[in-house]
């Protein structure tokens, strides 16, 4: 089994991304920004960076690109794609998950360990994590969740918003201008994933934070939940994407 | 800019038109030299070329006679000074290349784009190496936080070295930011860059092979950055001269990074027999450097350069900096494959030229045939001998005399309470603590590195904020440590010790990590050479730095001159920047500042010796400069590094932390603050308490261990002839020192002073102020719903001087 991760011109964060997944012991290959062809991976990673320069808006050129169509299927056929940072941006732009990224309120870059939260525990990119606070790095300029209320509200209901950002006592950072809450994200938002629940975007970047030596390896969570979850699709015979369980009540 | 208006242009020079080779930037003098070496006059194109050339920032023609002095021999170097970077090997293989340069002109015209291209061209110096980019380090120095011009130039040098090296994908990982008034009109932006190789990747800036293709890939040609190696970087100026901004280079990180990943690829497939890239000076010193080098000559094909924009004169073309280019020579069988690469990575290339016998650099329009000859019709519109721009250009001895008059430099944005605040007036040393913490100097930089990527790569073993910089050498279990370091307080006032200064504390900072240096690169941002006294500070550092690399056994493996910081005929003070790159064998053992662990022993090694003048504490004070500064013993610091290296390596030590600004007391308040673990010490005081708890006398250091482990420290420190003296222990959430010994409050009394005889604070005072210093000083301070920034309007920035309360 092998886990593919896209180079775009001006992705940068690609080289955490494959060594990650090496880390957790799988091969990664990398997956050419003008090729259709997916190589037969059974996941997708869309790493961080500045993907064509981001000199317009991020992530806007990057899904128009040909591996942008291949993803789309793979998605589409219910294989597990994850997007960190400008991977995120790329997926919001290309409508394969909800809402969009907005410049940090502060309108300047921000990189800093965060605590985030998983809202659940049984979705493909949460499996492997404790439930307790992830502490994990941000490096971005336009990490400012945006959605307007109804679909917050259904995002919510729907249990599509798997990430918060959190304070150090674990409650959600809601105040888009407290501390804990890098960006202003509405929400805390961190991390939301698609209807059907196998397409998930992720501003922090668990990659960079996925071996002791660097600090921490709380990353590792979230990277071993998408090699799990990439091998039992892989087992299953890659079935189409089922919608996620409703969450717990919060 | 609104502000721009604020600074009184200095006037361009008398209104009649100058002779071109004086608009150039050429003196008479040279110009003979110029028509010496040609046996007749230069026409405009070559005259162009001599200019950019035989600039200060092209040639050093005014400190080569001083660097040959430097000591640049040293185990396992590979490349060094004249290199792009030094390479020196690690190890296993692999080798690291470093270097720093600065850009302080550009950042003074145009901050953002200044500070970006200065991060672009070092980064370009390193992969030009064949050497990945693993880290930079931003070493920034402005003139008085709290006006609001310095604002805007902080705020837009901050975005552009994020901007660039963010999107390139190289993580910041360290650097300095200085605020001292002589940089009012003049700040200082040095960029250090990182890069590791494997040994049989380096290749050099040469074009050998006569018939070999010259190429030219990357970005197109445009008029942006010309004249800025002559014009702005090597000539006094006034920043708000709007003819000057077309000097100013743009950067495209976007194009950068490809060009990263192509001209890697292209060194990795031996497709390349040499590269180097276009910087100060453009295509006309990239090719003849490179022909030079090789001993060979280029024949270029003007038209072949691909143009930015239409109607460029031919001397526009040769001198243009314009940002992301590389000049490399091939095979022409292997020129198909070079030019797959760059496609496949989106990068325009040309064929531009050959590598000819004949020495010359040949520059015709008409093009040039298959067979490597001008086209019948072409026409040859500049011919140089290519060591006559580049090794054989003109040197200059300048007159060196030392000053006659001090200069008094009193720290800027300090507040007015400590002024009083001082123990000699009987004010308590927990005041006088906290005011140097949450001084512009002093306090947490963290408003500025949260702005840089710092963990892109994932190598990043120390993030910036706590010494040095750690980064892991993925596939071993080895480490290079990295920081920069500059003093300019005491350079001001004797360059030469300011110099050895600003060297011993660099690769103390190296060695407390466990580290061994491996070589220094240095900045040197001194004045106008000219004139005999910033040429005497010149003089002083480099025989200052010289005479400290030889003593603790480090080389010089490159650097960067920059002359002519000067604004309105004021000179900045004196800046040595210098750069160091350690290696620790085996990452766990790496040790840093931050206590540890509850109930450690806190151990001082080395004593403190008067002389406050260049202090933090001084400046706070308000203390004249005419006290001599504290001498260094270089001998002792040799010792002092080799030492703590030893006791790290024997697994004794859990924390060290060496002292510099501010002194023991700041230094054990970042030790607390750093850990939040507190500490409960004993200091005996024989002389002046403030200069035992705020002197910056050198090697010192504050070392924590295991209580057992005390004793083995002290003996192993009398061995290397150093004092050590156990003051404590560690714990709780506030840090307390007493002073005994007839020196403190005895003696003190006997002055008429009231000192407290123990400074006492609480850890999260500390951290307080230490954290917002910076941003009361830059008037950052968010206040409610409003959008903090630099440029805020001067409701904010009445926050700074409100600071004492």
């Amino acid at each position: 089994m092998r886990i593919g991760v896209v180079t775009f011109p001006g992705a940068n964060s690609d080289v955490d991304a494959l060594n990650a997944v090496a880390v957790a012991g799988v091969d990664a290959v990398t997956l050419w920004h003008e090729s259709t062809d997916l190589q037969g991976v059974s996941a997708v990673i869309l790493p961080g960076g500045f993907a064509y320069g981001d000199y317009i808006r991020a992530g806007v050129i990057a899904r128009f690109s040909p591996v942008m169509r291949g993803v789309s299927g793979f998605a589409a056929a219910g294989g597990p794609v994850l997007g960190i940072c400008n991977g995120f941006q790329v997926l919001a732009e290309a409508g394969l998950v909800p809402g969009a990224l907005l410049r940090n309120r502060s309108l300047r870059f921000a990189c800093r360990l965060v605590a985030i939260k998983p809202e659940r525990l049984d979705s493909p990119f949460t499996r492997a994590a404790s439930g307790q606070p992830i502490h994990i790095p941000i490096a971005h300029g336009e990490g400012c969740y945006y959605a307007d209320e109804a679909t917050l509200d259904e995002l919510e209901r729907a249990g599509q918003v798997l990430f918060r950002y959190v304070r150090e006592d674990g409650t959600p950072a809601l105040d888009p201008d407290e501390p804990a809450n890098p960006n202003g994200s509405l929400r805390a938002i961190a991390g939301v994933c698609n209807a059907a629940g196998n397409v998930a975007g992720l501003m922090p970047h668990p990659e960079r934070m996925a071996e002791s030596i660097l600090g921490s390896d709380d990353g590792m969570q979230l990277i071993r939940s998408v090699v799990e979850s990439a091998r039992e699709w892989e087992a299953a015979g890659r079935p189409a994407a089922t919608a996620p369980a409703k969450a717990e009540a919060r | 800019m609104s502000d721009v208006t604020t600074i009184s242009p200095t006037p361009e020079g008398p209104p009649q038109p100058e002779p071109l080779h004086r608009q150039l930037g050429v003196t008479d003098e040279e110009l003979a030299a110029i028509r010496g070496k040609l046996g007749r006059d230069p026409n405009h194109v070559e005259l162009a070329m001599f200019s950019v050339m035989w600039s200060e920032h092209c040639s050093y023609k005014s400190s080569k006679p001083l660097l040959k002095t430097l000591p640049t021999r040293g185990n396992g170097m590979m490349a060094g000074p004249g290199d792009n970077a030094g390479v020196v090997r690690i190890g296993g293989g692999l080798a690291v290349a470093f270097k720093i340069e600065s850009h302080n002109h550009p950042s003074a015209v145009e901050p953002y784009q200044g500070a970006a291209t200065g991060v672009g061209g070092i980064l370009r110096d390193i992969f030009t190496m064949g050497a990945r980019p693993i880290a930079v380090l931003d070493a920034l120095r402005f003139g008085d936080p709290t006006d609001p011009r310095t604002r805007l130039l902080v705020d837009g040098v901050v975005r552009g070295v994020g901007g660039y090296g963010n999107c390139v994908g190289v993580p910041t990982v360290g650097g300095e930011l200085v605020f001292d008034p002589s940089y009012q009109g003049n700040p200082l932006v040095n960029v250090m860059a990182i890069g590791l190789l494997e040994e049989r990747m380096l290749i050099l800036a040469e074009a050998p092979g006569p018939g070999n293709y010259v190429v030219l890939f990357g970005s197109t040609t445009g008029r942006d950055g010309i004249g800025g190696a002559s014009v702005l970087a090597s000539a006094t100026f006034a920043d708000s001269d709007p003819n000057k901004r077309p000097t100013v280079q743009v950067g495209d990180p976007f194009a950068e990074k490809l060009l990263i990943e192509a001209s890697l690829e292209l060194i990795d497939r031996r497709l390349v027999e040499g590269i180097q890239d276009l910087g100060a000076g453009g295509i006309s010193c990239a090719s003849s450097e490179s022909a030079d080098k090789a001993g060979t000559g280029i024949l270029l094909d003007l038209d072949a350069i691909p143009r930015r924009e239409p109607g460029m004169a031919a001397w526009e073309v040769m001198i243009s900096e314009s940002q992301e280019r590389m000049l490399a020579t091939c095979r022409p069988e292997n020129y198909p494959a070079v030019r797959e690469v760059c496609e496949r990575w989106g990068i325009p290339i040309a064929l531009v030229g050959r590598v000819t016998i004949d020495g010359d650099i040949a520059i015709v329009e008409g093009g040039i045939g298959p067979d490597g000859l001008p086209n019948s019709g072409a026409t040859e519109i500049a011919r140089i001998p290519a060591k006559a721009l580049a090794s054989e250009a003109i040197v200059h001895y300048r007159l060196a005399t030392p000053p006659t008059r001090r200069r008094q430099a009193p720290a800027p944005g300090i507040p007015l309470t400590a002024q009083d605040g001082l123990p000699e007036r009987g004010m308590d040393p927990a005041a006088v603590l906290v005011a140097l913490l949450g001084s512009p100097n002093l306090s947490s930089r963290h408003w500025v590195y949260e702005q840089y990527d710092a963990c892109v790569q994932s190598n990043t073993v120390e993030w910036p904020g706590h010494g040095a910089a750690v980064l892991r050498v993925k596939g071993t279990r080895k480490a290079l440590v990295a920081t920069t370091d500059g003093n300019q307080s005491v350079s001001a006032l004797d360059p030469y010790l300011g110099a050895q200064l600003s060297v011993a504390e660099a690769t103390r900072n190296v060695s407390i990590t466990g580290a061994r240096p491996l070589g220094i690169t240095n900045c040197l941002n001194y004045g106008n050479p000219e004139r005999p006294e910033a040429f005497w500070q010149l003089q002083e550092a480099v025989r200052g730095m010289g005479d400290a690399c030889r003593a603790l056994g480090i080389p010089v493996t490159g650097g960067n001159v920059s002359l002519y910081n000067e604004y309105q005929g004021g000179a900045i003070a004196p800046t040595p920047e210098i750069g160091v790159v350690g290696l620790l064998d085996d990452i766990s053992l790496l040790v840093r500042p931050p206590f540890t662990t509850e109930g450690d022993s806190v151990v001082l090694i080395g004593h403190s010796a008067p002389g406050m003048a260049g202090s933090a504490y001084a400046a706070l004070a308000g203390l004249s400069s005419e006290d001599a500064p504290p001498t260094l013993d270089l001998d002792r610091e040799a010792a002092l590094q080799s030492f703590v290296r030893e006791a790290i390596g024997r697994g004794l030590v859990a924390s060290a932390q060496d002292v510099s600004g501010g002194g023991l007391a700041v230094a054990i308040a970042e030790c607390c603050m750093w850990s939040g673990l507190g500490a409960r010490l004993r200091l005996g005081v024989s002389g002046s308490p403030a200069i035992e708890l705020f002197g910056e006398s050198p090697g010192r250091l504050v070392l924590s261990s295991r209580p057992r482990h005390a004793p083995a420290i002290e003996l192993l420190a009398r061995q290397f002839g150093l004092t050590a003296e156990t003051l404590g222990t560690v714990g709780g959430d506030r840090l307390r020192i007493e002073l005994t010994g007839q020196g403190a409050t005895g003696a003190a009394e006997e002055r008429g002073s009231r000192v407290a005889d123990a400074l006492d604070v609480a850890l999260a005072d500390l951290r307080h102020t230490w954290d917002h210093g910076l941003a009361h000083a830059l008037g950052l301070e968010p206040a409610p719903g409003h959008e903090p920034g630099p440029a805020s309007e001067p409701a904010s920035s009445g926050i700074a001087t409100d600071r004492g309360d």
